[in-house]
């Protein structure tokens, strides 16, 4: 296939039917959906000068609210690259009892509406719930601490890594680990040598996408987060505020701030996701 | 598909027939997100009332949510007929930033448009371990409070200018410098600052923080009725604050959806004796004198101050205490 | 003991993985499920019942079925267009669509309900003419659709583009050399390569469509037994301190949920199984 690809690639196009209509119609939707809403954006903020824009964007309290949030992801994006790969790792190398109820179970926080979830992470993880009881006496403090934040990102983000590093897992060659194992080679040494690298990629971009929906949480944070002013408060937080202020111009501008970011990293992701691709495809 | 097809044509009909073959009237009441109950009891109230009066039917829906975004979205174009709302300045919005009202909106009803009020309490754990008695107590050193974030929530809007008017009565309304002194500590105290009243009492009863939970009386009678009397105590402080409950026929929906005479009426209607008794059973204060006298124990006497007097009025409050980079932000600046 | 060929075979290595795993499992994800229902069947199963019986709320369940109803299709077609577009053509700004795509993945959705209500509300430019001609797009079930396809938009696609990438074209241009008309083609040599992974695409864009608070929040008006849909209502009744009720709504959020997990399990079962009977052709052949 790739061979074929570099000679003859312009008469590709021409062989399958199907190129003008289905890009007419994903660019209309994609017009229609996704960029004509965001123009209401820019209407909003269109008012408001750089400096006016900087203003608003550059409050201190706002500016804690961007360290408590990328904190936040990053701490529980980097808990879900550890225990996503480990998921994914029982789920692709073992047999055992549950397991496909547990493969089942990764979903969950993609198919539980965030309000329920965070109401519920609030209840089981203060002190007087259940884990939050437990955790409590070890003195561990989770709900409304900076660690509640996390644990509300790590829940709803976590099937984004397993789901990345799983079929990668799958797909890894048996011969290269085994030739490992037959020369003496440590299981820790193996992994970490074969394994791991071909693993990487797909790791990180599981791990970006974890962190880029983690900046975007909302629902399933506001309960468990304390939202004390410096502390816990997160972005979307303060856009909700300047909302309920009917200061939609601002309300506008931080959005455009996380919005710009996430965009930035998916398609860093994506270039990547991409080349990493092409790489192993392209061999 | 093309049973797909026709079943959405279908529901469309559905949607436009509703709007044009009704025979009875519909009206929309867009209300604050805990009024729940309060209105599912009055609307019957009101349709039997309505009935007698004109012979005509009709229906009442009902929209709940937190004042300002209900607000938010009748300026965005949802057709709310009348608002009953827990906040001033999220009625006068809708003149200010969408003219749907006239600009003299709280004299078309008396009581300012009030047709019942509330005030700013306490409700501590049982036997009051903190002896928490008044404002003053908030600021001392190992008392935990929770109320939800002035920020996003009209009701801890209340709680802090009570506080503040307790501080102007207490060190002088000139001496700032104090004033700012108690609001910071007091501010320092709280444990937890929810988005909202639900949210602060979830946190203060089912997570037991904090040693004082400050909210509408109202409420605070809510709370213990869910929760279990005996476990809590309520503290109305010597002095706090008038929390108007402002109501408001959206005009300009009303005129569009031909219900200005029923809306009004229904507003009218919350001031009846009846309607007043119905109010005083959900713990709230009432205007009605006949009425007020039945429910005498209920409330305990208190002296209200009004936004008025504190900060001179609403407009004011905002823009000196609670607009971005004003009082309220440099108090909790670290 | 035959030495293991593989890393991490040995049991203490494999059972010491697991039950690490399983802990963490159990603690952020069994137990806050299970901790749904407990709440919902507090005072037993009669008044379950009696609280997802009333009207508002079988309004509610309604309201939220069609709104997932109409939410699928427009996104499969959708994703099926988008996923044919950029793995089967090399043109200018292909990333760029990809990217593009995720962009609802990366919004929160109270920004997404927003950005929908600066446009079709009456102080924006599209609602102002909407007004005009009396008709109701936000804070009604339009809006409410609107936003749901926004929100759910990329799950189809995300599912089909990396699959189609790595089957390749080279079936579907054989058949189409072999003079297949489109709808042949599709139906024929696409359809059933792609099968499975549009199930479960279906199946995480119906689970999302179902669950959608922030931005639905944002655009419904609230209105009870008329705009309000199950999460929304969820969220009313807690507020309204009605804790059982609320969460008598959300274990059914919840089921509908396991549900979608199940058929889920199913789909990927299927897949597995299909895989297998194909490499035992090849195998044969």
């Amino acid at each position: 296939m790739s061979g074929s690809h570099a000679v003859s690639r312009p008469k590709h196009q021409r062989v399958l039917p199907g190129f003008a209509i289905s890009l007419g119609v994903s660019l209309l939707f994609i017009s229609l959906i996704l960029l004509l809403p965001a123009t209401g954006l820019v209407m909003q903020t269109k008012g408001m000068s750089l400096s006016e824009y900087w203003y608003v964007i550059s409050d201190p309290r706002l500016v804690a609210s961007y360290k408590v949030t990328v904190g936040s992801a990053f701490a529980a994006s980097l808990f879900n690259g550890v225990f996503g790969l480990l998921l994914a790792w029982i789920l692709v190398r073992y047999q055992f009892p549950g397991k496909r109820i547990l493969d089942a179970l990764v979903d969950l926080p993609f198919a539980l509406p965030t309000a329920v979830a965070g109401i519920t992470l609030a209840t089981l993880y203060s002190s007087t719930g259940w884990l939050g009881n437990l955790l409590e006496s070890i003195g561990i403090k989770v709900a409304y601490t900076p660690l509640g934040i996390i644990v509300a990102m790590a829940f709803t983000s976590i099937p984004f890594v397993v789901r990345t590093v799983q079929p990668v897992l799958e797909e890894i060659s048996q011969e290269e680990e085994e030739a490992g194992m037959t020369l003496g080679a440590s299981d820790w040494a193996v992994f970490w040598r074969v394994i791991m690298p071909s693993l990487r990629p797909a790791l990180l971009v599981g791990v970006a996408l974890s962190f880029t929906r983690s900046l975007g949480e909302f629902g399933a944070v506001i309960f468990i987060a304390g939202n004390m002013p410096y502390v816990s408060e997160i972005t979307s937080l303060m856009i909700f505020v300047r909302l309920q202020e009917f200061d939609f111009p601002a309300a506008s501008a931080i959005a455009s701030v996380v919005l710009l970011t996430s965009l930035s990293l998916l398609l860093i992701i994506n270039l990547w996701q991409g080349a990493y691709l092409r790489r192993i495809h392209g061999k | 598909m093309k049973r797909l097809k026709s079943a959405f044509a279908a529901l469309l009909i559905a949607g436009s027939f509703n709007a044009s073959a009704a025979t009875e009237q519909t009206i929309l009441n867009s209300s604050y997100d805990i009024a729940r109950e309060l209105f599912a009891t009055y609307n019957p109230i009101f349709a039997k009332h309505w009935q007698e009066k004109t012979g005509n039917k009709i229906e009442i829906k009902q929209s709940h949510g937190g004042s300002s975004a209900q607000a938010r979205s009748i300026l965005q174009g949802l057709s709310a007929d009348v608002v009953t709302f827990n906040q001033i300045t999220d009625v006068q919005v809708l003149h200010d930033k969408g003219k749907l009202i006239p600009a003299d909106w709280q004299s078309k009803l008396p009581n300012a448009s009030s047709p019942y009020y509330s005030t700013t309490a306490f409700l501590v754990r049982k036997g009051n371990p903190n002896n928490i008695q008044d404002w003053g107590d908030l600021a001392r050193e190992g008392v935990a409070s929770v109320f939800p974030n002035p920020k996003t929530s009209g009701n801890a809007r209340y709680t802090y200018l009570a506080a503040l008017g307790y501080a102007q009565k207490t060190f002088g309304k000139d001496n700032e410098a104090k004033q700012d002194e108690f609001l910071k500590q007091m501010l320092a105290n709280v444990a937890v600052f929810d988005t909202g009243g639900r949210g602060a009492t979830t946190s203060f009863v089912e997570r037991k923080i904090g040693d004082v939970l400050i909210t509408f009386e109202s409420e605070v009678n809510n709370i213990r009725k869910q929760y279990g009397e005996g476990n809590y105590e309520v503290v109305v402080p010597k002095t706090s604050i008038l929390a108007e409950f402002p109501v408001a026929v959206v005009e300009r929906n009303a005129k569009r959806n031909g219900t200005t005479e029923v809306a009004t009426e229904y507003l009218s209607y919350l001031y009846s004796a009846e309607a007043q008794r119905m109010l005083a059973g959900f713990n709230y204060r009432i205007h009605d004198e006949k009425v007020k006298a039945e429910f005498a124990d209920r409330f305990p006497q208190v002296e209200l101050l009004t936004v008025e007097d504190i900060v001179g009025g609403w407009d004011n409050a905002m823009k000196t205490q609670f607009a971005n980079g004003a009082k309220l932000d440099q108090l909790q600046r670290r | 003991m035959s030495t293991p060929s593989r890393v991490g075979e040995q049991p203490l290595v494999k059972w010491s993985l697991i039950s690490i795993a399983l802990f963490f499992v159990t603690i952020l994800l069994i137990i806050p499920l299970l901790s749904i229902f407990q709440q919902a069947f507090a005072s037993g199963l009669a008044t379950y019942f009696d609280n997802l019986s009333e009207p508002d709320t079988l309004h509610a369940i309604g309201l939220t079925l069609i709104v997932a109803l109409l939410t699928v299709p427009v996104n499969l077609v959708f994703g099926v267009m988008l996923a044919w577009a950029v793995t089967r053509f090399e043109f200018i700004g292909r990333k760029f669509l990809i990217t593009l795509i995720d962009i609802p993945f990366a919004v929160s959705p109270v920004v997404a309900g927003l950005l929908y209500l600066l446009l079709y509300g009456s102080n924006g430019w599209i609602g102002e003419w909407l007004y005009e001609h009396d008709l109701q797009v936000m804070f009604a079930w339009p809006g409410i659709v609107l936003v749901t396809v926004f929100v759910t938009c990329p799950f189809v696609a995300r599912e089909l583009i990396p699959l189609m990438q790595q089957q390749g074209r080279s079936d579907e241009e054989a058949a189409v050399i072999l003079g297949a008309s489109w709808w042949q083609l599709f139906r024929r040599v696409t359809l059933p390569n792609i099968k499975w992974a549009l199930i479960y695409g279906v199946i995480l864009t119906n689970a999302r469509a179902v669950g959608e608070f922030g931005a639905v929040a944002v655009v419904s008006g609230n209105i009870r037994g008329e705009t309000n849909t199950l999460p929304l209502h969820v969220q009313l009744l807690y507020e309204d301190y009605q804790s059982e009720a609320a969460f008598a709504s959300a274990s059914l959020l919840a089921f509908i949920a396991l549900l979608t997990l199940i058929l889920k399990a199913f789909v990927e079962w299927r897949q597995e199984r299909n895989h297998i009977n194909e490499q035992d052709q090849q195998g044969e052949l």
